[in-house]
């Protein structure tokens, strides 16, 4: 017998292309690709398509080889969740090592060629985020703090950021704006998604706010960064990246978000669970919907000022 | 063994083999991609001062 025949069944789930793929979390890259491509569009300098092209697949690199190493960090949490016990690494199919491994080479590869393609503002604020979401998210805060998510959602604010400063080289007030418009809508997302998934965090012992202060005080919050967020998304329409049709976007869209979290206020746990959360589940799709039309509406901004159409010139 | 007889590990790492081989090959065209950009449009250029001294 030789060792081939031994380890045969061994095999048999053995890590295809695609489990490697899934590590990066190819969701998140799509959100991520996404708002670096509105970042740099909307700045007021004008890139080289490939250079553009080539710095966001960088980013979306960086970003992904954040996800791998906190699926590699959380694989614990991650079998005892519901919603990740299938990733690829509690589900056996790639070791925490590779994953480890990828991470980290996925992570030293995009920032130096986005400082290559780019420039090293750019490739410096994108190795701050792999480090915050990594360390600072993952590692430090998740398991410690129900302000998890506040913090953890500057990680996935970053981009928008990084596209930006692709184009100028460096930060400007619009550009923290955008970051601000994603921060501020991470926690109302995240602790939605808490409600009606409230068995996942509790298994897994993470600190959400559901856990930690009660689901009432969570509701509550939900309200407070809505109201928070409407006036930081409105208030967007005024500077250099809004316009008459962000303004429009934003107005229906915050008009619907702030009704959602009043119906999520205004609601206790009997009237939820007899519906099954319905209204907890619709402000989570809204949510989805909510940021990618802001980031459309800053998108046509642009692409009108190119016409000398945009803004409120 | 032969050189030209296909393994039973050639069969199941078909997959990966050629999802790496495709990356490498588009990481190849990037970076050419991205020389090509960068030559022709000066960045690499020595600066003007630079040329007169």
């Amino acid at each position: 017998m030789t060792d081939t025949s031994i380890n045969t069944n061994a095999y048999e789930d053995e890590a295809q292309f695609g489990d490697y793929f899934a590590l990066l979390k190819p969701r998140v890259m799509s959100l991520v690709v996404f708002t670096a491509f509105v970042g740099v569009l909307a700045a007021p300098v004008a890139v080289h398509p490939f250079i553009a092209f080539a710095s966001i697949l960088f980013i979306a690199i960086g970003g992904g080889a954040s996800g791998a190493l906190n699926m590699w960090w959380d694989a614990d949490i991650d079998a005892v969740m519901k919603r990740t016990r299938n990733r690829p690494i509690p589900s056996g199919r790639v070791a925490p090592d590779d994953a480890l491994a990828i991470g980290l080479a996925l992570s030293v590869f995009a920032v130096v060629f986005l400082g290559l393609a780019a420039n090293w503002v750019a490739a410096g604020l994108l190795a701050f985020t792999i480090f915050f979401y990594v360390v600072i998210y993952s590692m430090w805060l998740k398991r410690w703090t129900p302000q998890n998510i506040v913090i953890g959602g500057a990680a996935g604010a970053f981009p928008p950021m990084i596209g930006w400063a692709v184009a100028t080289g460096g930060v400007s007030i619009e550009s923290v704006l955008m970051f601000a418009l994603i921060f501020m809508w991470t926690p109302p997302h995240f602790w939605a998604l808490a409600l009606f998934m409230r068995s996942d965090y509790d298994d897994a012992g993470v600190p959400m706010l559901t856990v930690t202060h009660g689901r009432r005080a969570t509701r509550n919050h939900i309200l407070a960064y809505t109201v928070l967020l409407a006036a930081l998304a409105i208030g967007t329409s005024f500077t250099s990246v809004g316009g008459p049709v962000y303004l429009a976007v934003a107005l229906v869209l915050n008009a619907l978000f702030l009704k959602g979290a009043v119906d999520i206020w205004r609601r206790d746990e009997e009237l939820s669970e007899a519906d099954n959360f319905a209204a907890e589940r619709k402000f989570f799709k809204l949510s989805l919907l909510y940021l990618f039309a802001h980031f459309v509406a800053i998108l046509v901004e642009a692409g009108l000022t190119r016409f000398g159409l945009g803004g409120w010139a | 063994m032969s050189f030209g007889q296909q393994h039973e590990i050639h069969k199941r790492r078909f997959g990966r083999n050629l999802g790496v081989g495709l990356v490498l090959a588009a990481l190849i065209a990037i970076v050419f991609g991205l020389t090509v950009v960068k030559v022709t449009r000066g960045d690499y250029e020595p600066a003007r001062a630079e040329v007169q001294n």
